[in-house]
């Protein structure tokens, strides 16, 4: 199996444990793992990114333009910034809430996800646009965008894991205490969408 | 052996803890912090590990380890080493009996850095030799060698990853706790003929260094690594544009990687060298392997047309990416790549870094600018995350130059400008780390200016490590914290007040009287990082008293405030409840977060 995924969103969207979780579980299957994200001064509000590729034969972290299987993004207007790396036929998994650049708002522009869903829908065959108000609101969180997301991705059946990975992944990597509320949103793409 | 998911500053730091390390230290900064954090995290019993106060303190602790036999490791981003330099370059001449490796992270790009400066021509210029990880895995392999190879050769050396490489994530083979190296200092010797250093001393030991240099610049190093093909053609390269290479590689390229770039491998680049009618070399910073090589060619006569940054193949500054990489190899061996022309895009949301909601630096800068309305001023910044304070609608830095440049800076303006407020903001852990000096400056030289002191009790943009005024150290000892303002006071600085800036009608009045008074005075605003203090509370607008003035907006820029059908809207996702914008409302329609006032 190769698989080259894209994470991308807003600094503190939650995007590295995401990225933390696929690698766990895709190590626990004896597949190698390479990732690359953004830390230091973008995590504080700027865009950020995580590459991650998984399988034999891989010498970089970086994923080049139109090589991505999958892009999960946390936010529509950072979805359209990596859609050159999406390769021909791959899939796009992304939250239809926008996050407000300070600069937006400060001048008055005006950013509209639905301008930027619409991009998308233009442009990608596969893509899969999550609700993520309705779903953080069913959920009960709005802290657990990124499991909500996972869930979906693997309703996509586009991360070459399955449903019981994540799961195991999830009992490794995050304290006991959101076990409950993190499955509760990872299954949410199942039983909803 | 076992494998695990690192980072590369985790594998770099479980290769010391491996090699034996008995000492590491270092100040914080992107991208090597997580090198120093893993040591103190996964060290056993008997492995020293601190934070010190900043890079020439910690160079000098590895030296005096080093000098005792230990195996010592400094770590540092590029910036560091400029800091370091003095003790570094004295060391080079002096030598090491521990093996000292100092591991400098060089930021392209830079992402997080004021300069693209590269620490392979620091080595060259500093004569220490170097070693330059392409990808974790090598970078855990490379940190054991490189401290048996300074034990060898009494040298300190360099190990030098790049952002890309440090903050990457492997999954690597590491060694079991029982495979551990334990080094056993014998302890330091006195003898001043060899530890005191003296011009005639510096003299025989700059002869020395020339013939080691010399010799291993004709050795084979098994870290540098030629991959034979066919054709007239070749690719050198290092550090992460190596994996770039090899990703683009097309059957039968020959590639030689420089993994210690210094001394220059000379005789394997000769052999890589001829037979080639052209070299592409693949690089980022300094054009270092190209003059290398253009050198060789020189010196052994060789044609080879060496082609990179100097002849506009690779682009001289920031960093390479895979495209640009496969895109340079396709164009040099004249076969370009046929990419799709990527999808119009339309206007993308600009996402410049920002002071994180609820963040006490704003409602700092904001006091001090309400504070200082109307008057003739400077606002001279630091490295930290306060140099956000800087974006608009703040706008509150006007110098950014190195950490603890504010103070001089302010210091000579108002030398020059009589009638000029001049104001120096400075955070807590760069207090310690590099202001003191500038304030005993200011005191004796008779300077008129403020210091404003950031003080949210930790190294906030780099992680959140503690530092002298934290009451902790890097192995989680508590200890008592040094208290800015009896240093202050004891350098003689006459009016020092410590303030909430989160109270803003008291911060506001106490830096309008402060910085009324003649020469040095300093306020210390004192308000936690919202990261590590987590506070729960959450401001609310109430929508029928809201006039729909943008106020808070206007003046405050925080990423939880935005604006919605005529009213203003909090984010709950990101209010901290720091109060600030309930505290300027004109109507009073914000209410909720914590009282300061």
């Amino acid at each position: 199996m190769r698989k080259n995924i894209v994470l991308c969103g807003v600094g503190g969207q939650g995007t590295v444990l995401a990225s933390r979780l696929i690698s766990a579980a895709a190590m626990k299957k004896g597949i190698p793992v390479m990732s690359a994200e953004t830390i230091g001064m973008a995590q504080r509000g700027g865009s950020v990114f995580s590459h991650l590729r998984l399988g034999e034969g891989i010498f970089s972290p970086m994923i080049a333009r139109g090589e991505a299987d999958l892009i999960l993004a946390f936010e529509p207007g950072e979805a359209v910034r990596m859609l050159p790396y999406l390769r021909e036929g791959g899939q796009v998994v992304v939250s239809s809430r926008p996050v407000m650049p300070v600069t937006a708002t400060l001048s008055g522009a005006v950013y509209r996800a639905e301008d930027m869903l619409d991009h998308l829908r233009k442009h990608v065959k596969n893509l899969l646009i999550v609700d993520a108000d309705r779903a953080m609101a069913q959920v009960g969180s709005p802290k657990v965008l990124n499991l909500i997301l996972l869930g979906a991705a693997l309703k996509a059946d586009a991360l070459g894991l399955t449903e019981e990975d994540l799961k195991n992944a999830i009992l490794e990597k995050i304290p006991e205490k959101f076990h409950a509320l993190n499955l509760k949103a990872l299954a949410y793409a199942k039983e909803n969408m | 052996m076992h494998s695990e998911f690192l980072m590369g500053n985790e594998a770099i730091a479980l290769g010391a803890i491996a090699a034996g390390v008995n000492l590491a230290c270092g100040y914080p900064g992107t991208p090597s912090t997580e090198v120093l954090e893993t040591v103190a995290k996964r060290r056993g019993d008997n492995v020293y590990v601190e934070w010190s106060v900043n890079e020439k303190t910690a160079m000098e602790m590895a030296a005096g380890a080093a000098y005792a036999g230990a195996r010592a490791l400094v770590t540092m981003k590029q910036m560091g080493l400029n800091v370091a330099s003095d003790p570094f370059m004295c060391l080079s001449y002096i030598g090491v009996k521990g093996g000292l490796v100092v591991l400098v992270a060089d930021d392209p790009g830079p992402i997080s850095s004021q300069t693209e400066q590269d620490s392979r021509t620091f080595a060259a210029f500093s004569k220490a030799p170097v070693f330059d990880p392409s990808d974790p895995q090598e970078a855990y392999d490379m940190i054991q060698a490189a401290f048996d190879f300074s034990e060898q050769y009494q040298t300190p050396v360099l190990l030098r990853p790049t952002t890309r490489v440090s903050h990457g994530y492997a999954s690597i083979r590491v060694k079991d706790p029982e495979e551990y190296r334990v080094h056993t200092p014998e302890g330091f010797v006195r003898d001043s003929s060899h530890w005191v250093i003296f011009p005639r001393l510096s003299y025989q030991n700059h002869l020395k260094l020339e013939k080691r240099n010399a010799e291993l610049s004709r050795a084979d190093s098994p870290w540098n690594l030629l991959l034979p093909g066919s054709g007239r053609k070749g690719v050198a390269a290092s550090g992460i544009s190596f994996t770039y290479v090899m990703e683009a590689r097309p059957e039968g390229l020959p590639v030689f990687k420089a993994g210690m770039p210094f001394p220059f491998p000379e005789k394997q680049a000769a052999e890589f060298l001829s037979g080639l009618d052209e070299v592409l070399c693949v690089e980022e910073l300094d054009p270092f392997i190209e003059r290398q090589l253009i050198w060789v060619c020189g010196k052994y006569g060789l044609k080879t047309k060496i082609l990179g940054k100097l002849t506009g193949h690779i682009p001289a500054a920031g960093e390479n990416t895979r495209d640009g990489v496969a895109d340079a190899i396709a164009a040099f061996l004249g076969t370009p790549r046929t990419a799709p022309a990527p999808a119009e895009t339309p206007p993308l949301p600009v996402r410049p870094p920002v002071l994180c909601a609820g963040c006490p630096h704003r409602a700092s800068f904001y006091a001090v600018k309400q504070a200082m309305k109307g008057q003739k001023t400077v606002f001279c910044g630091d490295i930290g995350c306060y140099t956000l304070g800087n974006a608009q609608p703040l706008d509150m830095v006007d110098t950014c130059l190195c950490m603890g440049a504010g103070l001089g800076i302010a210091q000579a303006i108002r030398h020059l400008e009589k009638d000029r407020q001049c104001f120096a903001f400075v955070g807590d852990s760069t207090f310690f780390a590099s202001a003191i000096p500038g304030v005993v400056n200011a005191v004796y030289n008779q300077a008129e200016f403020t210091l404003i002191v950031l003080d949210n009790s930790t190294t906030a943009m780099t992680g959140h490590q503690p530092h002298p005024g934290t009451g902790k150290t890097a192995m989680g000892q508590a200890v008592d914290a040094i208290s800015i303002e009896s240093v202050l006071r004891g350098i003689g600085v006459q009016a020092v007040e410590t303030v909430d800036p989160l109270d803003h009608t008291l911060a506001v009045e106490t830096v309008k009287r402060v910085s009324a008074l003649p020469g040095v005075k300093a306020v210390i605003f004192k308000s936690p990082c919202v990261v590590l203090a987590k506070p729960q509370g959450r401001a609310k607008v109430d929508g029928e008293k809201c006039v729909g003035c943008k106020k808070c907006i206007r003046e405050l820029g925080c990423p939880a405030l935005s604006f919605a059908e005529g009213k203003a809207a909090i984010d709950a996702a990101q209010c901290v409840g720091c109060s600030l914008c309930a505290q300027i409302c004109p109507v009073s329609a914000i209410s909720g977060g914590e009282a300061h006032a």
